[in-house]
């Protein structure tokens, strides 16, 4: 994608925004280095503590604009993980807050120009993905023993086709991390790829009008996108909760 | 720095086309994810969350007892109009209550004043018909005299002397019947 093209002297380089380079000197990237992801990921955590620790800080009974955002953002996800996953399952619901949180910010972030989106990358939404599909596995079975099993074992269904479902619901259990993840990287670099192609465009001139509505256009579009990423790996989390909380369908 | 980055690891992005595809960074993703993951959940857990679930169950608590409040101001207003209407009934009863006595009171003064007033016209109709009685007796007595006086008289021009105590016996004997 990256290559020079000879006609017009356009560069595409839509996808070197997403390079992971050192923020000081230009050494290899180590395990400790800090890099851009160092930089974006703390200015997440920044917004977040801006908005849910300084925003609270009034404990206001009328709330400042910044505390009810703080409160509609807890809100949201509170109601989300008691109406998926009912009032057991309230006790995880402050990594779910966690997940979501970041997430939104990552993505938000992201929509700055000349910014660095880490959710855009698949090794940070494995990683998130597959601490999911891990913990709510393992919990599944420290909570029901082998009973978590019947989870594949439709009880609704009639008895022949019972082990034929059980399979299907085995290989979609374990596609779970993967489709968890890669819908949101894969949302997230799309999206800033296409901006970013657009905008190259700008730079002729009797298409730069047309590009540039595209380029707000769709980054109108990207702003749902990213709340709506967030919303979905959340509540998606909360499903794959519920499957460990209450196996028996 | 951006444009001479591209070391070992931006060349091998280029070469793999997807900067997400360059493994060489993955472990500095992971490692500052964890972290990032790690900050943001102590700060919800330990500080956010707590402090926005007091606020909002501070705030339930609140609207909850400001709607007994209203609740009760309600039924103060609704017993206070009761009370209200009642006192209102109590004085219409109370002014009906005078009223008839007024008039009742007034009835007996009429009545009384009538009385007297038929009293007395009975009074002074005896007292006229006494003396009505009187003047006409007077009358009587006056003709009787008027008539002896002139038979007297009568007597005398036509010459004839006759006993004064005749004349009146003889003029008595006539104007009775």
């Amino acid at each position: 994608m990256a290559d020079e093209k000879d006609g017009g002297g356009l560069v595409f380089k839509p996808m070197d925004q997403f390079i992971v380079k050192p923020l000081f000197g230009d050494g290899p990237v180590g395990v400790f280095t800090i890099t851009n992801v160092t930089l974006w990921m703390a200015l997440a955590i920044l917004c977040i503590v801006a908005l849910l620790v300084l925003g609270t800080r009034g404990r206001a009974l009328v709330p400042t604009r910044i505390q009810s955002i703080a409160e509609l953002a807890y809100g949201f996800v509170y109601k989300m993980v008691e109406d998926v996953t009912g009032k057991d399952g309230v006790k995880y619901f402050p990594y779910i807050m966690t997940l979501f949180m970041f997430i939104v910010f990552s993505n938000f972030l992201g929509l700055l120009p000349l910014s660095f989106t880490t959710t855009s990358h698949i090794a940070v939404t494995a990683v998130m993905a597959m601490a999911v599909f891990l913990s709510i596995t393992i919990l599944g079975f420290v909570k029901h023993g082998f009973g978590f099993l019947s989870v594949f074992w439709i009880s609704s269904a009639p008895l022949v086709l019972r082990p034929v479902l059980a399979l299907i619901e085995v290989i979609s259990y374990f596609v779970r991390p993967v489709s968890h993840s890669i819908r949101l990287a894969g949302n997230m670099m799309a999206g800033h790829a296409v901006i970013k192609v657009f905008a190259t465009f700008a730079a002729v001139v009797w298409i730069a009008p047309v590009s540039i509505f595209a380029v707000t256009a769709i980054y109108a579009l990207e702003v749902l996108v990213s709340f709506i990423q967030a919303y979905v790996f959340a509540i998606l989390t909360c499903v794959y909760l519920r499957d460990a909380l209450h196996p028996h369908h | 720095m951006a444009t001479e980055a591209t070391d070992a690891a931006g060349k091998a992005a280029e070469s793999a086309g997807m900067p997400q595809l360059d493994f060489s960074t993955f472990p500095n993703q992971i490692f500052w994810l964890v972290v990032t993951l790690v900050v943001i959940y102590l700060v919800l857990s330990k500080v956010a969350l707590p402090r926005i679930a007091s606020v909002l169950s501070e705030r339930q608590g609140t609207i909850t007892n400001d709607i007994a409040a209203a609740e009760d101001l309600k039924a103060k207003a609704a017993e206070a109009e009761d009370a209200y209407n009642k006192a209102l009934a109590d004085a219409r009863a109370e002014a009906g209550r005078i009223a008839a006595e007024a008039k009742a009171e007034m009835q007996a003064e009429v009545d009384a004043a009538m009385e007297k007033a038929d009293a007395e016209i009975a009074a002074r109709t005896a007292e006229s018909e006494a003396r009505i009685t009187e003047i006409r007796d007077g009358a009587a007595a006056a003709v009787k005299e008027v008539a002896n006086d002139t038979a007297k008289e009568v007597v005398s021009a036509l010459g004839v002397d006759v006993d004064a105590g005749s004349i009146t016996a003889a003029v008595a004997d006539r104007t009775k019947g």
